[in-house]
């Protein structure tokens, strides 16, 4: 592997398929979580303090983050599995686009989120 | 593999073992769906961020309430299959690029899809007995 200069596709690769991995464990918290408002009160305000926790927070955010790089990571797959941005600089401007996009999408939510919630 | 690591001699080219159905002689509807429920996914995005938007800072009761209504509850559970659908496959393609011993690689494929399934019906269950209000 070592012959290989590092490119920025090559990076957001590896991102791809560890967003992925990492969404896939969340789903536990998700789970957990639905479960949890069936189950009552009680079982509801377990998942609530942790979320509401900083590293349940941290979590959440991160998970967020995740999310949204991986599915703007997954849009660029879909572009080139439809044939189109090949040449050097549409497949840097797509994933720097995916890059990019996943943090402003995640701050986004996170802020909106703080003004509907009042930070919970 | 390399002509070598074939246990049996074959007259049949590497090109004429994989031509029809390919090496997991499955054929290609994994690529389809991991594809179809990616863009159910991302379809389906905005609505979920939304339902989770009206969840923040409310309690059980009006969590209850929320994710009992029937559009929510149908969003959350098309969201729900198309996320493990989407992530079975994706694991399962990560198992088999990684894992090489089979005996290992086929434990991992099967606890892969126990673990999917098992988050997919607990969390659809969880759905309709919220929009049952048992």
């Amino acid at each position: 592997m070592q012959v290989y200069r590092w490119t920025l596709t090559m990076a957001l690769s590896i991102v791809h398929r560890a967003t992925g991995i990492a969404l896939y464990v969340g789903t536990l918290l998700l789970a957990w979580w639905l479960i949890a408002a069936a189950s009552g009160p009680a079982a509801y305000a377990h998942v609530q303090a942790f979320t509401g926790s900083i590293i349940g927070r941290l979590i959440v955010f991160g998970y967020t983050w995740a999310l949204m790089h991986h599915m703007l990571s997954g849009i660029r797959h879909f572009v080139w599995d439809l044939g189109y941005g090949f040449k050097a600089n549409e497949r840097e401007a797509l994933t720097w686009g995916a890059a990019i996009g996943g943090i402003a999408l995640t701050v986004l939510i996170w802020i909106i989120a703080y003004a509907i919630g009042g930070g919970r | 593999m390399s002509a070598t690591d074939t246990p049996k001699r074959s007259m049949r080219t590497p090109l004429g073992r994989v031509r029809n159905l390919g090496a997991a002689h499955s054929g290609t509807s994994d690529f389809w769906r991991q594809r179809l429920t990616g863009v159910a996914m991302t379809l389906l995005m905005i609505p979920v961020l939304v339902i989770i938007m009206m969840l923040l800072g409310r309690n059980q009761a009006g969590a209850k309430q929320i994710l009992g209504s029937l559009p929510v509850a149908i969003i959350m559970v098309l969201f729900i299959i198309a996320s493990a659908w989407h992530m079975k496959i994706g694991m399962q393609v990560v198992i088999e690029d990684y894992v090489h011993n089979e005996k290992l690689k086929l434990t991992a494929i099967i606890l892969n899809n126990f673990f999917s399934i098992a988050v997919a019906l607990a969390s659809i269950y969880a759905i309709l007995q919220l929009s049952s209000g048992v």
